[in-house]
């Protein structure tokens, strides 16, 4: 029945002009309208892979449901954070942003499955490619793009730029590779503390892994129980370096060594979200830290000034882009699935288009922060601080 | 930007410090003022400013056999190049250092010499650092790379605790002399707080090694030639502006230029400048300017070495001038400066005998003695002076501060 249904509907929908041309004939667009709601599929249930264990006895489920309305959501944000990227690269090759800017495209599963299974008082904490959990941690798009461009109405006042971005619950945006951890694990000790059963979600890279800091939060967050979910997303290179290159053991759910840990598909954002649920309750459980390797992939280069094509060749992330593309992956399950149309979907992109488009305006043409805010924020301080400025006789002011 | 510090000389009349206000009292101080914008009370709207300098190359040297021309990366990698070759037990490493290195320093070694002596290692500084020390306890030249002088710390124990204090602590049975790390240092433009750090302060607080800061292509050749060759562990910071930005005629051959000996680029006889880096290239506009505009003519001193320093270069020179203008990419507040300073001050008294009694150098803005009176606790600006040639006018000479951030209190 849903099929013959399918069947008719597309066989209208050849009449009918995407954009609004009013080509449809009154009979057809009456029949169109009578196959609203009704006609989606509320919900759906799918399979997920099966996550590799350590000193683990059981996984995140293999099956889940999706909901039409939670599938709508996670593809417009994943499309919101893949087109601002890619905005971004726009306006940093007409040298709009400027200095640094770490792209997030290919890897939006993760932050919005991170995301989808933990809840918005639980505390995340990243390292520079931030921008997607910057959103997906409730700052705007246009606050995020002034950001990079560095204009008073970014989040961080546009003092931060691209890898210093914070938000509510969001610690960072962190520069210095690895740093971050200890920093999550101590948000962590804080939840424990506090007993309000919240969680930190502490996410590094495959390069930052063999950083020495990192394996003293493991042992920290072990002994004292915290309840800590480190998350590796691994998308196969730090910087120029394959992980082969860099690491003795590529399992890097497996390092944490006494920590449980759970390999995930990391451009499955279903898989991301029930391993994300599994991991968060398993630390509010009180059984202590939990570390999850997401395998992911990024299109662009490390940084902008990095083609990302030296270290790998055009035909990996072709193919990655053709067969594993979390976006699609999940418009293609939507779609056949019944849970979402191709014009709707083409409807939310529009969408989205615009809004990118406005948010780069905004970031465009909003002024900069002005001089008297420039060194605010050094200390904390009652009365104002004088600073001195870019010679002994510029006096500038540092309020708090 | 420069952090200076100025010392006049008050003839006749000392004037006390608490007399002292934001500007200076001496006429030599207030045309001085004059020729910066930003001395007047409400400091402009700043303009946008790509970070500018002029380099200016050292004249070609013959001393060392038949030069080429090379920028600052390419003379590094001919300095690797000649250890490489002529050092079997010398190896290079660090993140990235294979392919050639983020600023391409490294070029091509590990084809000449072979992947096990020019190698990465993973993204662990403090890692990268204690393994050098072995490797260089053990009898091998070892040379390391730390990405971005930024990046160091996690490696600052190991500096420190480990590497400067081997051969006290063994009896000099042991030492990690051959040790040399080397690091991409100081502001470029738009490396905001993680990219543009210069740290030689912190470093300079410990005896046992050394730090050397070259300002081009023929000095990082040789330096870095005499800190691989030095029987203690040094660190080697390569202005990072400088690496495309500074060509000169640079041997070929391997040669050495002395540590710890400041060298100076220009003789004067009113104001001893000392600067080291890209600083030394703004320095030299400065004086340039200086004598253009007001018939001062200054001395112009590379110190190079920065531990251990050329105290007697520094002191001659201000015994001469009697007045000395430090400036510096890092923060005031502990900076290289401060030692500079207090050291050429402690110095100078003792040289009574030869300077006249009412000459004696006078700290105005020396920020040891005054910040405590004044309350002013001093932040740094990653970026530089540029006076600007084309006229006197206040709107013109321009600061170029990098639209990079404070980069530490």
């Amino acid at each position: 029945m849903q099929n013959m249904l399918t069947v008719i509907a597309n066989a209208f929908k050849g009449g009918a002009k995407i954009n609004g041309a009013q080509t449809v004939s009154e009979g057809s667009r009456m029949v169109v309208s009578a196959r609203s709601f009704a006609d989606f599929t509320p919900q759906a249930s799918f399979d997920i892979k099966r996550c590799d264990l350590h000193r683990l006895d059981e996984g995140p489920a293999l099956q889940t449901v999706l909901t039409r309305e939670d599938g709508l959501r996670y593809y417009r944000t994943m499309q919101t954070m893949r087109r601002m990227e890619l905005k971004a690269d726009q306006l940093y090759k007409q040298k709009i942003i400027r200095g640094f800017c770490h792209l997030y495209d290919g890897q939006e599963a993760c932050a919005v499955g991170i995301e989808a299974g933990i809840n918005p008082m639980d505390h995340v904490i990243t390292a520079y490619r931030a921008h997607g959990y910057t959103y997906t941690r409730g700052v705007p798009v246009k606050e995020i793009m002034a950001e990079l461009t560095g204009r008073r109405g970014g989040v961080a006042k546009g003092k931060g730029g691209s890898m210093h971005m914070y938000a509510k619950n969001f610690y960072g945006g962190n520069g210095i590779v690895g740093a971050q951890v200890p920093l999550g694990a101590g948000v962590a000790l804080a939840c424990q503390y506090q007993g309000k059963n919240e969680v930190c979600v502490t996410l590094y890279g495959d390069g930052a892994a063999n950083q020495g800091q990192i394996f003293e939060s493991f042992n920290m967050a072990a002994l004292w129980k915290l309840p800590c979910i480190f998350i590796c997303e691994n998308n196969k290179y730090g910087m120029g370096t394959s992980v082969e290159r860099a690491s003795a053991s590529t399992d890097y759910y497996k390092r944490g060594d006494y920590i449980p840990g759970l390999r995930v598909d990391g451009m499955d954002v279903l898989g991301v979200r029930e391993a994300t649920r599994f991991a968060a309750d398993f630390c509010r459980s009180g059984k202590g830290p939990i570390l999850m390797e997401l395998q992911t992939y990024r299109y662009h280069g490390h940084s902008m000034s990095d083609p990302g094509v030296s270290y790998r060749t055009r035909e990996e992330i072709q193919e990655v882009r053709s067969k594993s593309d979390p976006i699609s992956m999940l418009k293609d399950r939507m779609i056949s699935s019944n849970m979402a149309r191709v014009e709707e979907i083409k409807d939310i992109d529009a969408e989205i288009r615009k809004e990118i488009e406005e948010a780069a305006q905004f970031a465009t043409s909003d002024p900069e922060p002005p001089l008297e805010d420039l060194c605010n924020h050094i200390f904390y301080n009652d009365a104002p601080l004088e600073v001195r400025g870019t010679n002994p006789w510029t006096r500038l002011k540092s309020t708090s | 930007m420069a952090a200076s510090r100025l010392f006049w000389r008050t003839s006749g009349v000392k004037s006390s410090l608490t007399g002292l206000t934001g500007g200076v009292h001496s006429s030599l101080g207030l045309t001085l003022l004059k020729l910066y914008p930003d001395c007047t009370a409400k400091p402009k709207t700043q303009r946008r400013h790509a970070a500018h300098f002029t380099f200016h190359p050292d004249p070609v040297t013959t001393q060392y056999g038949p030069t080429q021309k090379m920028n600052l990366f390419q003379s590094v990698t001919s300095a690797l190049d000649n250890t490489l070759a002529s050092d079997p037990t010398a190896v290079i490493f660090g993140e990235d250092v294979a392919f050639g290195g983020v600023f391409r320093c490294t070029v091509g070694l590990r084809d000449k010499y072979g992947k096990d002596r020019v190698f990465n290692t993973p993204l662990c500084e403090q890692g990268i650092v204690g393994f050098g020390i072995g490797a260089a306890v053990a009898g091998a030249t070892a040379i390391a790379e730390i990405q971005f002088a930024d990046y160091i710390y996690p490696a600052f124990d190991q500096i420190v605790n480990e590497a400067a204090k081997y051969r006290y602590r063994s009896g000099n049975m042991f030492d990690c002399g051959k040790l040399t790390i080397r690091s991409p240092w100081g502001c470029v433009g738009h490396g905001s707080l993680y990219h543009s750090q210069s740290p030689e302060a912190f470093f300079a607080h410990c005896p046992g090694i050394k730090i050397v800061v070259p300002r081009g292509p023929v000095q990082a050749k040789g330096l870095l030639l005499s800190c691989i060759d030095d029987q203690n562990p040094c660190i080697f910071f390569e202005p990072k502006i400088l690496y495309r930005a500074a060509v000169e005629q640079v041997p070929t051959e391997a040669y050495h230029i002395p540590l710890s000996q400041a060298e100076v680029l220009q003789e004067g006889s009113d104001l001893t400048l000392v600067a080291w880096g890209t600083q030394v290239h703004v320095m030299r506009e400065v004086a340039a300017m200086a004598q253009e505009k007001l018939g001062v003519s200054c001395e112009l001193i590379d110190l190079q070495t920065i531990l251990p320093w050329d105290k007697e270069t520094v002191c001659k020179s201000v015994v001469k001038t009697g007045r000395l203008l430090v400036s510096h990419e890092a923060p005031v507040t502990g900076g290289f400066a401060a030692e500079i300073s207090s050291t050429v001050q402690v110095r100078s008294r003792s040289h009574e005998s030869e300077i006249d009694q009412g000459l004696l150098p006078e700290c105005v803005l020396c920020r040891r003695s005054v910040s405590s009176t004044w309350r002013l606790p001093s932040v740094g600006f990653v970026g530089m002076i540029r006076p600007s040639r084309t006229s006197l006018s206040p709107s013109t000479s321009q600061i170029s501060g990098s639209a990079s951030r404070p980069s530490s209190a």
